[in-house]
Formats: structure tokens, sequence, C-alpha cells
């Protein structure tokens, strides 16, 4: 069996596909919106968005977030910035070049016909946000400030100090809070997703686990949502919040939506250094220190040792600058950790084991004073020193890459909905618009985008389609069946009773995904780890321990689960990198270089991957959806 | 380092809940003191023991999900750091350490460290929101917003929303909580047209969740992580006073017309 993967691209010039697309869908009498239930999983930018904005239409929405508010969804550690093509700068931005950048920033592997409705919306949301009350930065003259982001050379990124994320998140939760008042929205904190509920094909609901009481319940509904992040907690070590992870969509997966080009991860160069094995998480130092900021490690291997001062500036390797004049510092994040690890691993490093590049401020302090740059960085610095104990207005900060954002997810069409129908993906959990590699400041944008602009029309093109009837029951049979699946499952790990914690497994795996399908991957390497894991599972379910039961809060069952999904999709992201037999934006296979670049085989490889669910004990199989670029050429990357 | 943790332990709402002691051995003083609970927890598993259950998500200070009081102070009592950014460094080796929830009659215990904020949500709900569906914005640059009452918007928009200025206030009030969000819309254009009614409105939402009120102990200003000033609060009492007032003559002039 294979999956349908109709990406149901509107016809006509690329301008022109999301205007028409909106006048062709189907629309829902205001006075019939009532009568659809809609269910929104996870409360970041993308579900909360679409939570607020689906209910002001007036649907009907039930909500789930795991953490203990909506308020606090991991969108809400972005940091740098939301792009936007205003062009408010007059420095040659436009509709065309943001698309344009994003398409050649995600290395030729993203949908074009996506990509450019999100340039199209960028203007909107920013108008949006603003109406709400984000205080976003401001000139003296009380309009609108903006910044430069890597992999582009205008400047489009609108800001909150280096909290926009956090501000943006408070403007979804706000509108979001205005929609549970008015009754339209039931929130529910606290609960996980723990199964999607499928009836004739198509999505009809969820099965939901109450994180207090234990409880498991059924929630029926016309469409589902899912806007539950990425999946980058593979890794254990990422820069995403402790509870982020793949459950939602992998359960998706296993009930037949197809996972896309799970292997495209995306590595940040600009993060806190790894300091010891009880390290639990990794900081991001926002890629907005990177204008300001220069890259440097020392020229000879013996200078590593040396305080960063006694390094004159002969001795010093500015090693983007000089490997990418044009673009310099400000190349996109791919390049620029691959670029980090090279030098490390040339002996170059700097810090404890090596594993460290130096982010050096000392001539933007020299030529702008300190008192503009703490201006602009401020409370970044402070967190790089509270973390550290370094201060980074007299020494240099130090920095590594860490994984940081996943581009794969769940496939979706042009409705954003998956190959299920009725289950719509928005958000860093589906795949659609990043490609290979995510630009700065794109993530946040996609998120509203997904949530204010697109589903609000896609889900009523769907809703008329399917009719005025109620929702299928939460008594039906399928959903019976899925939560007795889903109690077995949690009995089945807390009656294994082993001696080792959740933690040291998933630090097990994250351990193998870094070293074998991190930065840089190889067919041995991946090999390896095809090996490696199956095994780790295994010993999962023999040895692990997870002490209290189903029935009560229990934080340790709630991440057994996630560990035991994370356990499964590994195996499946290896799978992808392993047969994905190119370089490419974030995946970067050692077999596939020119001149230390990443080499992409558009012959072979110009198709997003999408794995398709065939049992427990079979292997995923593999289905292909092509891309063609019709609007930007297939090209190099080059940022030189 | 090696430390003595005296741990508040409590299996539910309805558990009266009681300090129990730990030794956590062969701690870094480079962890976090979130990571510090990690090792415990370790420690504990490893004896067949149910972890300690605490909450954190993104263990960098954004979130807000994080508590915990510490020796008595919420965070643990460092300037502008949440318990999560606050590293072992600052404790000494044989200290011994203190941990406890959040102490609010409005923030009841669910278990052991973890505590119930949803009143926060309810109080937001009431009216912490600027009415402004999808769609219907105009262009970003077409009210000018001066830089400075930007920033100081932004100054009070920087509230996390943890709970740490109810934890500190001996009257357990959520007025600098509550003042911040109406601080952070008020110093904008875009939150004018709401202003006396938002006040009205999430006031009296903080009095119906149980909080306290103000007597000025400024605990909450010390304790806030993120710097907000107790000058909001001044400025919610005058809105709410303005706001009363019109209130007020509304009525009498609905009655006037009946």
């Amino acid at each position: 069996m294979t999956i349908n993967l109709d990406a149901r691209i509107p016809t006509g010039p690329i301008e022109q596909k999301w205007t028409k697309s909106k006048f062709d869908m189907k629309l829902v009498n205001p006075a019939n919106k009532r009568k659809y239930k809609i269910i929104v999983i996870g409360s970041g930018l993308a579900g909360g968005a679409a939570a607020a904005t689906l209910a002001e239409l007036g649907y009907n929405v039930a909500c789930f977030c795991f953490q203990d508010s909506p308020r606090r969804a991991h969108s809400i550690a972005a940091q740098g910035g939301i792009n936007a093509a205003k062009n408010y700068q007059n420095d040659g931005d436009s509709v065309h070049r943001l698309f344009y950048d994003t398409v050649k920033g995600g290395d030729f592997r993203s949908r074009e016909a996506n990509v450019h409705r999100l340039a199209e919306e960028s203007v909107n949301i920013i108008d949006q946000c603003v109406a709400q009350g984000v205080p976003f930065a401001r000139e003296y003259g009380g309009t609108l400030a903006n910044r430069s982001f890597g992999g582009a050379q205008v400047s489009r990124t609108f800001y909150a100090r280096g909290q926009t994320g956090q501000q943006l998140l408070l403007g979804v939760y706000a509108g979001l809070s205005r929609q549970i008042q008015a009754g339209r929205v039931t929130m529910f904190p606290r609960t996980e997703m723990l199964d999607l509920v499928t009836v004739d094909g198509k999505a009809v609901g969820v099965v939901i686990r109450d994180l207090v009481t234990g409880a498991i319940s059924s929630h029926a509904a016309h469409a589902v949502v899912l806007a539950t992040g990425g999946y980058g907690n593979v890794f254990f070590l990422s820069t995403n919040a402790k509870g982020s992870n793949v459950t939602a969509t992998y359960r998706a997966y296993k009930r037949g939506a197809g996972f896309a080009n799970p292997c495209f991860t995306q590595i940040h160069p600009t993060c806190i250094p790894q300091s010891g094995d009880f390290q639990s998480k990794l900081t991001l130092m926002s890629e907005s220190l990177r204008n300001d900021g220069r890259v440097w490690v020392p020229k000879a291997k013996a200078d590593v040792g040396k305080r960063a001062a006694d390094i004159g500036d002969d001795n010093r390797d500015y090693y983007l600058e000089r490997k990418y004049p044009s673009y310099g510092n400000l190349c996109p994040r791919d390049i620029a950790s691959r670029a980090a690890k090279e030098q490390c691993d040339d002996g170059r490093g700097v810090g404890p084991g090596g594993r460290g590049v130096y982010l050096d401020f000392r001539d933007a302090i020299k030529r702008d004073g300190q008192a503009k740059i703490a201006e602009k960085y401020g409370n970044l610095f402070e967190m790089y020193e509270r973390i550290t104990g370094d201060d980074p207005y007299k020494v240099p900060m130090r920095i590594y890459p860490a994984v940081h954002y996943t581009m794969g997810g769940l496939w979706v069409d042009y409705h954003l909905m998956s190959n299920v129908p009725g289950l719509f993906v928005a958000g860093e959990a589906n795949f659609s618009d990043h490609g290979a590699n995510r630009l700065g400041a794109a993530a946040l944008m996609q998120g509203l985008a997904d949530g204010y602009f697109i589903l609000p029309y896609t889900m009523g093109n769907y809703l008329a389609g399917l009719g005025l009837g109620p929702a299928v029951s939460n008594t039906h049979a399928a959903f019976k069946d899925a939560e007795r699946a889903v109690k077995t499952k949690l009995d089945t790990i807390c009656a294994v009773d082993g001696k080792h914690s959740v933690d040291s497994f998933h630090r097990e795996l994250g351990n193998i995904m870094w070293e074998k399908c991190g930065m840089a991957r190889t067919k041995e390497s991946l090999t390896e780890a095809l090996e490696a894991i199956p095994k780790l599972r295994e010993r999962f379910w023999k040895e692990v321990s997870v002490k209290g039961g189903q029935d009560s809060f229990n934080q340790t069952l709630e991440k057994a689960g996630r560990v035991a999904d994370f356990l499964e999709f590994g195996e499946m992201m290896c799978k992808d990198a392993l047969v994905r037999e190119e370089s490419c934006g974030g995946h970067f296979r050692v077999e596939h270089q020119a001149d230390g670049e990443a080499l992409r085989d558009d012959t072979n490889f110009c198709h997003a991957a999408v794995w398709e669910y065939q049992g427990d004990n079979n292997a995923p199989a593999l289905n292909k959806e092509p891309l063609t670029f019709e609007n930007v050429k297939l090209a190099t990357r080059s940022y030189k | 380092m090696n430390l003595t943790v005296h741990v508040w332990r409590q299996k539910n709402g309805k558990d009266a809940g009681r300090m129990v002691t730990y030794q956590v051995k062969g701690v870094n003083e480079h962890a976090s003191f979130l990571e510090m609970l990690d090792v415990l927890n370790e420690q504990l598993v490893a004896k067949g023991e149910e972890a300690i259950a605490f909450d954190h998500d993104c263990r960098e200070g954004i979130c807000g999900m994080c508590s915990l009081v510490i020796n008595g102070r919420p965070h643990g009592g460092h300037e502008r750091t949440t318990t999560c950014q606050l590293h072992m460094r600052h404790f000494k080796d044989g200290q011994e350490i203190w941990v406890e929830p959040w102490r609010a009659g409005a923030f009841p215990v669910i278990r052991d460290l973890c505590v119930d904020r949803r009143a926060f949500d309810k109080i937001i709900a009431a009216g912490g929101y600027i009415s402004a569906n999808a769609g219907s914005a105009p262009d970003g640059n077409a009210v000018p917003v001066p830089k400075e009452q930007a920033d100081r918007a932004m100054d009070a928009a920087a509230c996390i929303g943890c709970g740490a200025c109810v934890a500190a206030c001996p009257n357990g009030s959520a007025m600098l909580f509550v003042a911040a969000k109406l601080a952070h819309m008020h110093m904008l254009p875009q939150g004018q047209p709401e202003r006396a009614k938002r006040t009205e409105a999430m006031v009296t939402a903080m009095d119906a969740a149980g909080f306290g009120n103000c007597s000025n102990h400024y605990e909450c200003e010390a304790a806030c992580p993120k710097d907000i000033s107790r000058d909001v609060i001044a400025m919610m009492n005058r809105d709410y006073t303005k706001a009363s007032l019109g209130h007020r003559e509304e009525e009498s002039k609905a009655e006037g017309a009946g």
C-alpha cells in the first residue's frame, strides 16, 4: 500500500496561487461554524494561533497542552526575531526575495508554493502582532526596528529584545485566553495526546491522558490539528525544552500519517558548549549575536590554551569571514555549524575538550560602545554569564553547535493536511517550508502563518466538504480500542520494574544519535546506529524503572512514554539519513562533498522522503513526493 | 560537592505533606539547581524510590514553569535568576538546603513541589488581551509608538508568569503579576480602547481567585526573576480608581435614562 502524496498545489503563477486557492476554497456558513468541533494539540505559536483564530471564526475548539498553562509552550524560548518582507528599511526586500532566500536557504528541499505563501503572509503577521500589543523594538521616530539575520542580505527581522518568541507567544496566549473566556475554546492544560483515532480512514479524535489524575479519555471532533513542535530531544541534549517530544506526531504516524524527511535536523551554531555529564539541556545564544560578534579560533594549534586576549589579530582565524567573504559571520546555520566542527576537528577548538569557538564582541564594543551593545544584547550577555561565570563584555563567548530545530515532520499537502483526511499539522511539527535547513527568524514566521492565516482557510474547506453531520461519537469502538491500547502500553512500561532510570536510556540514545546521525553522517556511522538502537530499545523494555503506576501524577511515566517513542523514531531518522545519499542543508553525508561543501544530488534526491508505517515488526515503506523548482533555479548554494 | 537537601514531599492535594531529608553526593558546581535535583532523582530511582516531582521545562529562564522556594526564597533569591538558571556554584560543599513549593492559598499543591497556577490563566482570560481578531489589523507602522514607551511596555511584558511574586508576598498577593500585564498593554496606544474595562475585569478576577491584597512589602519586586518594577502596581491602582469611578458614572447615567 502506498500513500497518496498529492500536494494539491494550485495551478497558475506562483504569485497568484494562494489568492486563487483562497477564492476556490469552500466556505462554511457563519451560523454553521459552531456545529463543527476542532481539536488542537499544542498551544505554541502554531497551535495557539490556530485555536484562537478558528474560535474567532466561530468554530468549537478544544485545545490541549502538556504544560501547566498554554503560555509556556516552547515557542516562548525563541530569542532573535521574526522575518517579514515589509521592506521598511528600503533595502531591496520583497515577498519574492524572502521567498527566494528561504528556498535557497533550505537548499532546494522545500515546496516552492508553500514557501511563497509563507513569504506573502509574513507581512500580515507583523500587523497582527502589533495590533495585539506585541512590544516590538522601535526606532526613535516610533516606527518598527529591524535587524539582520543569517542567510539574508537585507534587514527584515522584527524583534522584541532577545525575547521575541516570548512576546509573540504571549500575544497568541492573550488571543487564546480571550476565546477561552468567550467559551469558544475549552483549554486542557497538563494533558498529553497518546493516540490518534481514525474511522473510515479519517481523523476523528484523540485519546488523552490527564497528567494530574492519570485518567484516560476520548475526545471526538470533525478535525484534529497537531501543532506539537519538533523532535530535537531525540538527541537528549538539545536547546528544546525538556518536555518537547515526538509522541503526538509519531503516534499519528503509526495511525497512517506519512513522516517526511526525519533526517533533516538543524544544528544551531551558537550554543553554550556542554560542560559535564550532569548536563540536562543546552542553551542557545541567539543568532542575532552574529550581527556584531566575530567568530574565530586561533590559527595555530599551540595557541588554543592561551587566553583570548593574548592572541593577536594576526594569529586569529576569522574562518567564516575568510571562507564566506560576502556573508561572513551571517552565513546560514548549517554552514556555520559545520565550519565550527571543522575547526575543532582540526585541533583548533577552544575550551574544555577543544569543543568550542570564540564569538567575540571586542571590535563591536570598540566601535559602538558598551552601552549600545548592552542595549541590543544585554539579556543574552547576562544569560551567558549566569551559566558560564564568564563576562562576555570582557572575554569572548565560547560557543559550539547544538541540536535546535527539526525541519522534518509529518507530511502535509498545500492545505497543511496530512495524508490522513481531517488530520492537519502546523508549525515545526510539519515538514513543509524549510527544506533541509531553516533560516533564522523563520520558525516564528511559519508557526504564526500556519495558525493565523492558513489553517483558518483550509480547515473551512475541509469541513464544508464533510457536510453538516455530527462528529463520530467518542463512544465509538475505535475510541474504546485506542483507549485500551494506551492503558496497556502504560501498564507494560510500569510492569518492567527494572533498575535503570528513564533518563539513562534517553542519554544513551542521545549519544548514539549525536555521534552517528549528527553534524556529519556516514554510511558506516548510520549502519552502526541502526544496529545499536534496536538493542537499546530491547534493554529499555527489560530494564527501565518506572515507579508509581499510571493512576496519578507521575512525571517518570510521562518521560518513559516519550523516550519509548524516541527509541523507535531514532531508528527511522537513521534510515532516512542512510538512504539520502547526498548532502543538503543540515544533512551532511561525508561521502558527498566537494571542496568541503555539501554536494547535493538533484537527479536522484530532489524529493521529500515520506515514511509509511508498516507494523512494529516491518521496516517502514518509503514514498517520495518529487519537488519541482520553477521559480528559483536549482543551483549550488553559494555564500562566498 | 555533597549536600544535605530537605525536600517537601506530598503525595497529592489531600495529603498533609512533610519535609524529607536526603544526602546528595557528587554534585558538580556548574550544574543548575534542577540538575542537582535530577542527580538526586537518579539516586532515588537507583534505590527503588519514587522520584521527586517538580515543574520545569525550558531550563533557560523564560517559560516560567519552574518554581521552588529555596532556603525560604522563591527561585533561591539571586537577582534576576529563575531556579533553572541558579547554579550550584552559589552553594557551599556540605551545605544544608531546604526546598519547598510555592506557598499560597491560590496555588494549591498538586504533588511534592508542583503547584496549580491556573488562577493566573483565569486572570488573563478575564481581560489580559487586546481584542484584535486575525485579519483585522492595520499596517504595523500605521500607529507610531515612541521608543521609550515601547521599551517600558517591554519591561513590563517580560513577566514569565512563574508566580514568585505571589510566593514571596506575605499576603499571597498577585498584584505585581496583574499590574505587569496591565502596564504592558497600557503603555501602548493599542491598549487604550479597553483600558478601564480590562483593569476592572482583571482586578475582579484576581480577587475572586483568592489572592491577597498589597500592603507595600515589595517582596514581590525583590523576588521577581525578570525585574518587574513595583511602579506598575501604582499605575494599576490609579487605573482601577479611575475605572471604578467611570463605571459608576455610566451606571448612574443608565439609571437616569431608565
